[in-house]
C-alpha cells in the first residue's frame, strides 16, 4: 500500500471527467484520474466488434458537443477531427418516399407547402427556447432555497430570457414546457413521417413516449447542438475514441495523470468530508477533492456506500429514474446496404425509422411492461460512408440505436438477446432489402449490456431522466445541485449532474468551474482573472 | 384484535377492562386505537399518580423492533445520540431527524442486547426506518400490536410490583429493564415513565394482558392504585418537564409549511446530539445550526396566577416573541407552567415575559396579561424517581 497525494481525485475518465480534469490541471491542480476500463472515454468510445470491424460503442453521433470547450482546450491540436458533419436526418418511409429533414428544410414524403412552412417556424421558435436552456447550460445553476445573492440574480437572469422572449413566446413556451411533444406536432403539423421524425429527438434516450410529458423538454434539450452551431449530426473521424483521446490529450498536456484498468473500490471519507478513494488493488490515494464521473446512484450507492449518508439524501438518489431504453445493434457487413429510394451520399446521412407517434407511443407500451416493442424505432448510421478506417477495405458498418428495449425486461435479456437481433435485423431488412445476406457478424448491446460495459446503472446513457423534475437545480436531485455534494470535497462531474447527458461536456466544464469556485480561486477556466460572485 | 374493517379504532388487549373501568366514557384516539382521556375524576386520577399509583394503558405507543448484525450501527445513524452508551437491558431516551436537523419524533430505544433493539415512537415512522436501513444489515418489525403495555407510575408502584411478585423488582435502576416469569410467559418491566417519578412499564404479549391487568390491580387495591387516562397523564408530564410530539412540535415529516420544524437545540434537547459519533441523519444542518445559531428556543415558564397559559402568545414588553405549546396548573408544584417556543435571544434564565392568556367563564372571554419567568428546570422532580433500591412504602 501506497499513499499517494493530489488535490484532485477524478473517478471515470468519461469525456466529462476528461473537461472537468484538464480544466482543473489548467488552473494549476494537481489532478488524477482513475478509469475502470482499459480505454478512456467511458461511453464516447470506439471498439472493435468483429474482426477488422470498429465503431463507435454507445454514443455514435456528435450533435451538441459544446464549442467553447473544444476551442478552450485546444482540442484540434490534440486530435479532434469529424469525418463528416452537419448531416441531414432522412426518415425512411416503407414505401420509400422518404422524408429529409436539415435545420433548414424538409424534402420529400410528399410534404405539404404549408407543413414545410410550418416547419420553419417550428424550428426557429425552438432554437429559440433552446437558447434560454444554453444559457442555464453554460451557468452556475442557482439554488433554489438558502440562496445567495448570487443565485438570485442567476434565477433572476433565468426569468429575464425568458421575459425577452417576448409575451407571445414566453407563454407558448410555459405552455408547452410541461404538456408532450405529441400534441405540440400535432398542433404544427399533418404529415405522420414528419411528426414522427421530430419526436423522435424528444424521446431517444429516455424512458418517454411521444405522449408522456417532459417530451418537449427533452426535445429542447436534444437541440441544444443547434445553438452550438451544429446543424444536424456529426460523425467522429475514428469513432468516439477519437474524441475522448483528444480530450485525453489535452488533459495530460495539461498536467492531468491518467490511470485506465485502475478501478476505484470507494471513495473514502470522514464523517464530513472526503478523504481520497481507495482502488479495487486496496492502494489508498488521498486527495482533498474527489470529482465522480460515475452516475449518481454508483457514486453514492456503490462508491461512497449509502451507510455514509443521510436518510432524505438516500431516498432522493434511489428515486432518480433512471431506466435505459436503447439497444445497440453493430452490423458488420460485406458490402454497403441497398437503402430503397437512397443513393450513397443519402445513405450516409443520419436513417431514422419511426413510423408514425402513435406507433411510437405503442412501442413504449411495450417498453412500460417490460417487453420489448416488435416495432423498433432505430436510428441508424453508416459510419464507413465518412470514415473508411473503421472497416476492411470495400466493408460496412451499420450502427444503430434501438429503443424500446427496456432495461427491466420481464425475460432475461440474455434468453431472447438472438430474437431480438434478429427482430433487428428484419425490421431494417424492409427497407434496405438483402442486408441480411450482407452481414459477417452482429453485436447486440442491451441496456443490461451497456450498464455492465460503460456501468451506467439502469443502462441509461443521461446518468438518469433528462426532465423537468430531473433538470437544473433539481439534477441529480434536490438539494445537490451545484456540483458539491453532502461531502466537503465530494462533486459530480458526468452527465448525473446540469446539464445533463448528451457528448456536451459541459457538466465536466462547469464541475470544474464550481470546484475552483468553492476552493476561492481567482483564476477562471480560461486562465484570466475574474471576480468570483 | 379487530381488523380495520370490522371497526374504525382499534382497541388495545386491556381493552375489556379499560372499558370497564372508564366509568365516564371519555375516549380520545392515539394513531388508530381507542385511549380513554378520563375513567372517573381527573384529579383523582392525578393524584393516584403523585400520591400512590396510577395505571396508564401504554399499549397503542408504536412499537419497532430492529435486529441484524448492523442494528447498533444502524440506529447510531438513525439516532443522534450515541447509542452505543445504551448498553444492554439499559433504556435510553432518543429522538431522531430528518436531513434538515428537524426533530421528526422522540422515544425509548430499548437495548436487548445482541443487536436486539426496540424503539418507541409517537408517529408511524416504518418508511423512515427502512429508507435509512439501505445498506445495512437489519430486520425492522412493526411490533406495535405484538406487545400490551401498562405504565404503572407513582411513589407506591414499587410496592405494588412486589406484592405481584416480581422479585427483585426494587434493585432495577433508573433506565434499566429486566424479564419476569409470568403466568406461563413473561412480561418485561421497565423503569420508565412520563410522569417525573418512580415507575416503571410492563410489557406482555396480548393473551396474558387481562390476567396482568387484574393481578396489577388485585395487588394494588390496598396501594391507592387507579387507572388513569390521557388527560391526566398530560398534567403530570408537563409537571414533570417532558415534550409530546405532535403538540410541543410538529414532527418534521408531518410538517406543510415552511419553518414550522424544530431542531433538538430548539426543543432544549441539544444534549441528545452527539457530533463525535460520526455520520446521522440530520448531523450537517446541525452542524451548521451550531456554528449559525437557533432560530427559536424551548423554555419552561412559571407563569403568575392561575390560569393555564393555553395557547397564549409570548410578549416582551408588547412585542410576540413566541407561543405556548402546553400549559397548566401543577397542583403538586402548586406553579403555573407553560412550555414555549420564543426567540432565541430571550432565552436567558430568569427573563421577564408576558402570557398572553385568553380564558372564558360562562361565554365571557377575558384577556390576561400574566407576567411570567423563564425557569431552568422543570418543577416536579420526585427524588424516588433516581432512589435505588426503590422505596418501599
Amino acid at each position: 500500500m501506497t499513499n499517494a497525494r493530489y488535490d484532485v481525485v477524478i473517478v471515470g475518465a468519461g469525456h466529462n471527467g476528461l473537461i472537468c480534469a484538464a480544466y482543473l490541471a489548467k488552473a494549476g491542480r494537481k489532478v488524477l484520474v482513475l478509469e475502470r476500463n482499459e480505454q478512456v472515454g467511458g461511453a464516447a468510445v470506439t471498439h472493435e466488434f468483429s474482426d477488422g470491424f470498429r465503431v463507435s460503442s454507445c454514443a455514435q453521433w456528435l450533435y451538441q458537443f459544446n464549442p467553447n470547450i473544444r476551442a478552450e482546450l485546444k482540442l484540434d491540436q490534440y486530435g479532434y477531427e469529424l469525418a463528416a458533419e452537419n448531416l441531414s436526418t432522412i426518415a425512411l418511409s416503407a414505401d420509400s418516399n422518404h422524408l429529409t429533414l436539415s435545420s433548414a428544410e424538409l424534402n420529400g414524403a410528399s410534404v405539404t407547402e404549408s407543413d414545410k412552412k410550418a416547419y420553419q417556424l417550428f424550428i426557429k421558435k425552438m432554437l429559440k427556447f433552446s437558447g434560454i436552456l444554453a444559457k442555464a447550460s453554460e451557468r452556475r445553476i442557482p439554488k433554489l432555497l438558502e440562496g445567495d445573492w448570487g443565485d438570485r440574480f442567476a434565477l433572476f437572469k433565468l426569468g429575464l430570457d425568458m421575459k425577452l422572449l417576448g409575451k407571445e413566446d414566453m407563454q407558448d413556451l410555459l405552455r408547452i414546457a410541461l404538456i408532450n411533444i405529441y400534441d405540440v406536432l400535432q398542433e404544427n403539423f399533418d404529415n405522420d413521417l414528419l411528426k414522427a421524425a421530430l419526436s423522435l429527438d424528444a424521446t431517444l434516450g429516455t424512458h418517454m413516449g411521444p405522449r408522456s410529458p417532459n417530451t418537449v423538454f427533452s426535445f429542447l434539450h436534444r437541440r441544444l447542438g443547434e445553438v452550438f452551431g451544429f446543424n444536424g449530426v456529426s460523425v467522429v473521424k475514428g469513432g468516439m475514441s477519437t474524441l475522448s483521446q483528444a480530450l485525453a490529450n489535452a488533459a495530460t498536456a495539461n498536467g492531468v495523470e491518467i490511470k485506465t484498468a485502475m478501478p476505484v473500490s470507494r471513495i473514502n471519507s470522514t464523517a464530513d468530508q472526503v478523504t481520497g478513494v481507495t482502488l479495487a488493488n486496496d492502494e489508498v490515494i488521498e486527495a482533498s477533492t474527489v470529482v465522480s464521473n460515475a452516475d449518481p446512484k454508483t457514486t453514492f450507492k456503490s462508491l461512497l456506500g449509502f451507510p455514509k449518508l443521510e436518510t432524505g439524501i438516500i431516498r432522493r438518489v434511489s428515486n432518480i429514474r433512471m431506466q435505459g431504453n436503447v439497444a445497440k445493434l453493430h452490423l458488420a457487413l460485406d458490402s454497403l446496404p441497398q437503402f430503397d429510394g437512397l443513393d450513397e451520399n443519402q445513405s450516409g446521412q443520419r436513417l431514422i425509422i419511426v413510423s408514425t407517434m402513435d406507433a411510437m407511443e405503442r412501442a413504449f407500451n411495450s417498453a412500460k411492461y417490460g417487453e420489448y416493442s416488435p416495432q423498433p424505432v432505430m436510428d441508424i448510421s453508416i459510419p464507413t460512408l465518412h470514415d473508411k478506417t473503421l472497416a476492411p477495405e470495400g466493408k460496412h458498418v451499420l450502427s444503430a440505436l434501438v429503443q424500446y428495449a427496456p432495461y427491466k425486461l420481464t425475460q432475461d435479456w440474455g434468453s431472447v438477446k438472438e430474437n431480438y437481433a434478429q427482430l433487428l435485423v428484419e425490421r431494417i431488412g424492409k427497407f434496405a432489402p438483402g442486408i441480411e445476406d450482407q452481414i459477417l457478424s452482429r453485436e447486440l448491446l442491451t441496456p443490461v449490456d451497456l450498464e455492465r460495459e460503460f456501468h451506467l446503472t439502469g443502462g441509461h446513457w443521461h446518468h438518469g431522466e433528462i426532465s423537468l423534475d430531473q433538470i437544473m437545480m433539481t439534477r441529480p436531485f434536490p438539494g445537490a445541485t451545484q456540483y458539491a455534494m453532502p461531502l466537503t470535497g465530494l462533486y459530480l462531474c458526468g452527465a448525473g449532474a446540469h446539464p445533463g447527458g448528451g457528448v456536451m461536456g459541459l457538466a465536466g466544464k462547469n464541475s470544474a468551474q464550481e470546484i475552483l469556485r468553492s476552493n476561492r480561486s481567482k483564476t477562471n477556466l480560461a486562465g484570466k482573472k475574474e471576480n468570483v460572485a | 384484535m379487530r381488523s380495520h374493517d370490522e371497526t374504525m379504532m382499534l382497541q388495545t388487549p386491556f381493552h375489556s377492562r379499560v372499558a370497564k373501568a372508564c366509568e365516564l366514557n371519555q375516549w380520545d384516539e392515539w394513531k388508530g386505537y381507542t385511549t380513554p382521556a378520563a375513567y372517573t375524576e381527573v384529579e383523582q386520577e392525578y393524584f393516584a399518580v403523585r400520591n400512590s399509583t396510577g395505571v396508564f394503558d401504554l399499549s397503542p405507543m408504536t412499537k419497532y423492533r430492529i435486529t441484524g448484525a448492523d442494528a447498533e450501527l444502524y440506529l447510531n445513524k438513525v439516532m443522534t445520540r450515541d447509542v452505543r452508551k445504551i448498553n444492554p437491558d439499559r433504556v435510553g431516551y432518543t429522538i431522531w431527524c430528518n436531513d434538515a436537523g428537524q426533530v421528526m419524533d422522540d422515544g425509548t430505544l430499548f437495548n436487548f442486547g445482541e443487536n436486539n433493539y426496540r424503539l418507541c415512537s409517537y408517529t408511524r415512522v416504518m418508511d423512515w426506518l427502512q429508507w435509512s436501513a439501505m445498506g445495512f444489515d437489519v430486520e425492522i418489525i412493526d411490533e406495535t400490536a405484538d406487545f400490551g403495555a401498562l405504565a404503572v407510575q407513582g411513589p407506591t408502584s414499587c410496592a405494588v410490583l412486589k406484592a405481584m411478585g416480581f422479585k427483585g423488582i426494587e434493585k432495577l435502576k433508573p433506565f434499566g429493564m429486566s424479564h419476569f416469569p409470568f403466568e406461563d410467559a413473561e412480561v418485561m418491566i421497565s423503569r420508565t415513565g412520563f410522569t417525573g417519578d418512580l415507575g416503571y412499564e410492563l410489557w406482555v404479549e396480548p393473551p396474558k394482558a387481562i390476567t396482568l391487568w387484574d393481578r396489577l390491580f388485585d395487588a394494588g387495591s390496598n396501594l391507592g392504585i387507579r387507572a388513569i387516562g390521557g388527560n391526566a397523564l398530560e398534567m403530570v408530564r408537563i409537571e414533570a418537564g417532558f415534550l409530546q410530539a405532535g403538540v410541543d412540535f410538529v414532527p418534521a415529516e408531518e410538517t406543510v409549511r415552511v419553518g414550522r420544524s424544530r431542531s433538538p437545540f430548539e426543543l432544549g434537547l441539544g444534549w441528545l446530539v452527539d457530533f463525535d459519533k460520526g455520520v446521522f441523519n440530520g448531523r450537517q444542518a446541525l452542524l451548521k445550526e451550531k456554528r449559525e445559531g437557533s432560530r427559536y428556543a424551548f423554555v419552561f415558564l412559571d407563569v403568575e396566577g392561575n390560569k393555564p397559559a393555553e395557547h397564549s402568545f409570548i410578549l416582551k414588553g408588547n412585542k410576540e416573541i413566541g407561543t405556548v405549546t402546553s400549559a397548566a396548573w401543577c397542583p403538586t408544584a402548586k406553579s403555573n407552567i407553560a412550555f414555549a417556543q420564543i426567540e432565541s435571544k430571550y432565552a436567558n434564565s430568569g427573563e421577564n415575559l408576558t402570557a398572553e392568556i385568553y380564558y372564558q367563564t360562562e361565554l365571557k372571554w377575558t384577556r390576561l396579561l400574566a407576567k411570567c419567568r423563564v425557569i431552568d428546570s422543570p418543577v416536579f422532580s420526585s427524588p424516588k424517581r433516581r432512589q435505588t433500591p426503590a422505596p418501599d412504602f
